[in-house]
């Protein structure tokens, strides 16, 4: 038997040099970052403060640096596939050969939402609710740390799938037949497997975790229709994460099963069903649309009333809105394959369905614009990336209910079309919304504010470069132009993809100034300090603890009398009492999550290259390291009330909430 | 906030409600493997039919063993609410004989159609069989090997019966009676009426 599985040195893909020059920067700025732990001599300080900590803002704050880093990567695979297609018309075959193009395309879809749009969602939910509701933290705090060092795991696994082996060369989706053993041999869709098992694994954690938090622990007075709104769609979304990411293990275990141990679920013979894969699929990956998209529905409707200055615009209109486009999204799954032939009555329901999905999202529009109406609107960097959103994201759902109707998905089915809709309220939904949320609440996390210019002219290089990339592709779907496309005859396209390639280049200047955005912002921090924790004028309790909050967020609870708690506090009792604190009881930092974390990576490695000994001794490392840790006893420890006091000392300028 | 010294073991009041969250997603996974067992069932492929090859007898058996392992243990349960140890521990050791033996039994019924040539890549319809009825034995083993875990903290780490032990006992036989439920639909749905 042999020690290491499946893996040898002959799986590094040394003939390509574009590969082997990515892994190359990869390793190198690997070594770099840890070079600059170990010179600036960072690590005990990383394994306490971070590594090991329970604490939901650092935790949230992890989440979204995962994210950004990701995003890079990410948008690396687009710029190849926007380059690849700009140059491989006709006789021209481009610089990437097939079975690399169809890595790209797999790579970008995969990582874009599994790993940049999820992490940046859940990293906001982990900073920002706890405080919008009045809590000190999440209702598990280990639970959270293990969900973070899961994701973590499985994004390593996608990048060492660069430099080990191949990543899938089937999309995203991996439908069977095609991702089964005899067409998909190899590890590549064992990476995507296992890599989607473990983010799956870690966001079904946060989605119980937030759930409980949300219903058991807010302040009191705070009802369920006084809860913020970014609140409300959070809680909107981890139900939606309950109740769809279970389906999602269900289909990649039984992928896994037909792979590894020879079943029928999906095969081609014996009784198999690949039909029934695409469907569990999507009964996912619809809900799993709105999980994306309902958190940045909650940045912009509180980003609109602070910076105009005027209470939401139909909090109970929005907040049903919300809840009406949690339930219908269970029902909309089979407009992802119309094609199907599922039959007439079927697609038209389907159909139905999807149009009427668009009116509770029109309701939500009309309630962010009336709410702008008639206010004094500051046009802040939150405020661009929402005026853009309104805009682009309402094409978007246009070109949506377009391909709602069954007969015209039957001629734009995978077509360009089909990528530029749902680029288009991805992107200018959900992404421009977390941008959003990352000006708005960066000086909550940090205590500093991002500079305004230059985030100014990354919005406009975004808004702008998307433009100039998405639009020419709805005009290439009509065309004819099918999506996944390494090489094509028809010159006519040509034009259209060179000006994509441009729109893409945009968007990497886009992404250029943001890095320097950040970059600016943190060599000038100090005069950008935020004094006061509520730099906006903000309505909602986070903005009535310092910046950066203590660890605690809360010295003492607060009290909630309405909708808009701090405001209320603003408006009616401005003077400080004088206050008593109490003893505060905080959960202790474990290395327990992390370990978890790193084993889980070590288990999907061994179970990808087939290393029977080494998954079945990381599986019963993790059972034990679980028990350990549930047998071990004073998992908090108490603040006293003199400590508090004197860390409360510091923040005299600030407001209390009692 | 609560301001009880570090020595109360208390359990976070969120616990319980947590694990039904949890159990809700569980129920989840069995949906989606009772829809694709539905979808599959009479994929036969030439291969063995449900009425060649399941044996309802044993079924039965396996059915009143997990019944009864559930009726033990609600009594184990009501012992804990009095916080009795010895009683405890008995009607748990019963559960554990009662759910040892449907895993067996279940083993044994899953090796013997393997040696038939009914093994799980036979057919679609046996390949959803394997699945759904191996996903529950596997959370019936989970939940003997969580009770063994939740006995050792009691009796050889010295714990005794705190709250925190006897919350986390709760959960446990919140897990039991699921699976006893989930069983019921799979004694129903697969057995009974695939050979009706």
């Amino acid at each position: 038997m042999n020690l290491l599985g499946n893996l040898s040195l002959s799986q590094i893909p040394y003939a390509s040099w574009i590969v082997m020059t990515a892994v190359g920067f990869e390793i190198v700025v690997a070594l770099s970052v840890l070079g600059l732990i170990t010179g600036y001599g960072k690590w005990g300080y990383l394994w306490r403060e971070w590594l090991t900590s329970v604490d939901h803002k650092r935790i949230g704050i992890m989440y979204i640096i995962v994210s950004q880093v990701m995003l890079l990567r990410g948008f690396l695979d687009a710029m190849m596939m926007r380059m690849q297609q700009a140059v491989a018309a006709g006789g021209n075959q481009g610089f990437l050969p097939a079975h690399h193009y169809d890595q790209f395309f797999s790579e970008h879809g995969v990582i874009m939402i599994f790993f940049v749009v999820m992490p940046f969602i859940i990293g906001l939910i982990n900073i920002v609710v706890p405080m919008q509701i009045g809590t000190r933290d999440v209702a598990f705090p280990f639970l959270n740390s293990v969900s973070l060092w899961m994701v973590v795991a499985a994004a390593l696994l996608l990048n060492i799938s660069l430099g080990l082996g191949s990543f899938a060369k089937t999309g995203w989706v991996a439908y069977p037949p095609l991702s089964e053993i005899q067409y998909s041999p190899g590890v590549g869709v064992d990476y995507y497997i296992w890599v989607l098992q473990l983010s799956g694994f870690s966001t079904l954690f946060t989605g119980i975790n937030f759930f409980v938090t949300i219903i058991k622990r807010r302040a009191p007075g705070m009802g369920f229709f006084r809860m913020p709104l970014f609140t409300w769609t959070s809680f909107c979304t981890v139900t939606l994460i309950l109740m769809a990411f279970p389906i999602l293990t269900v289909a990649l275990a039984l992928l896994t099963l037909d792979r590894y141990v020879g079943t029928h679920f999906f095969t081609n013979d014996l009784g198999g069903n690949s039909m029934m894969y695409v469907n569990l699929f999507w009964a996912w990956g619809h809900p799993e649309v709105y999980i994306l998209i309902l958190p940045a529905f909650g940045v912009f409707s509180e980003v609109t009333p602070t910076f105009a200055g005027k209470p939401l615009f139909g909090y109970k209109t929005l907040v049903w809105a919300t809840i009406a486009i949690t339930v219908l999204s269970f029902l909309v799954w089979l407009h992802h394959f119309f094609t199907m032939g599922a039959g007439a009555n079927v697609n038209a329901f389907f159909g139905m369905m999807t149009m009427i999905i668009a009116v509770p999202t029109g309701v939500k529009v009309f309630s962010w614009l009336f709410t702008i109406y008639r206010g004094r609107l500051r046009f802040t960097v939150p405020v661009l990336w929402t005026l853009g959103f309104l805009i682009t994201f309402t094409l978007g759902g246009m070109s949506g209910v377009m391909l709602a109707l069954a007969g015209n998905d039957f001629v734009l089915h995978n077509s360009l079309f089909l990528i530029a809709h749902f680029h288009n309220v991805l992107i200018g939904g959900t992404l421009f919304g977390m941008f959003a949320g990352f000006n708005y609440w960066f000086p909550k996390a940090f205590g500093f504010t991002l500079h305004e210019g230059l985030g100014k002219l990354a919005f406009w290089l975004w808004l702008s470069g998307f433009y100039v990339a998405f639009m020419p592709l709805y005009i290439l779907g009509f065309m004819g132009m099918t999506r996944r496309m390494s090489h094509y005859d028809n010159v006519a396209w040509q034009p259209y993809l060179i000006v994509a390639l441009f729109g893409a280049v945009l968007i990497l200047c886009g992404i250029a100034t943001m890095v320097l955005q950040l970059y600016v912002s943190v060599r000038d921090r100090a005069q950008n300090r935020d004094l006061t924790g509520d730099p906006w004028n903000g309505r909602t309790l986070e903005w009535s603890i310092p910046s950066p909050p203590p660890f605690y967020n809360f010295a003492i609870t607060p009290k909630v009398h309405g909708i808009d708690a701090f405001w209320e506090y603003k408006e009616h009792d401005p003077k400080t009492l004088p206050v008593e604190y109490v003893d505060i009881e905080m959960p202790k930092s474990t290395a327990a999550g992390f370990i978890v974390g790193v084993l889980t990576g070590v288990l999907a490695f061994a179970m990808i290259w087939h290393i029977w000994w080494s998954a079945i001794a990381s599986s019963l490392a993790i059972i034990g390291v679980v028990i350990y840790r549930a047998y071990q006893e004073e998992l908090d420890y108490i603040v006293p009330a003199a400590e508090v006091a004197r860390i409360e000392a510091g923040y005299l300028n600030q407001p209390k909430v009692v | 906030m609560p301001t009880a010294s570090p020595t109360v073991e208390k359990p976070r009041p969120e616990t319980i409600f947590g694990f039904w969250t949890y159990i809700m997603t569980d129920c989840m996974i069995f949906a989606a493997l009772f829809a694709t067992f539905a979808v599959l069932r009479t994929q036969f492929a030439g291969g063995p039919t449900p009425k060649q090859i399941f044996d309802l007898k044993t079924t039965l058996e396996e059915t009143m063993l997990l019944l009864c392992s559930s009726a033990s243990c609600g009594c184990a349960m009501v012992s804990v609410h009095h916080r009795k140890i010895p009683p405890t521990l008995f009607w748990l050791a019963i559960t554990l004989c009662l759910g040892a033996g449907f895993v067996a039994l279940e083993l044994h019924e899953f090796l013997g159609l393997v040696a038939r040539g009914a093994g799980p890549d036979r057919s679609a319809f046996l390949s959803a069989f394997f699945t759904l009825v191996g996903t529950h034995g596997l959370h019936v083993t989970a939940g003997l090997l969580w009770m063994l875990v939740l006995v050792v903290e009691m009796t050889v780490l010295g714990r005794g019966m705190t709250d925190k032990i006897a919350h986390r006992l709760y959960a446990w036989s919140l897990f039991w009676h699921f699976l006893d439920i989930i069983w019921v639909a799979i004694f129903t749905f697969v057995y009974l009426n695939s050979v009706r």
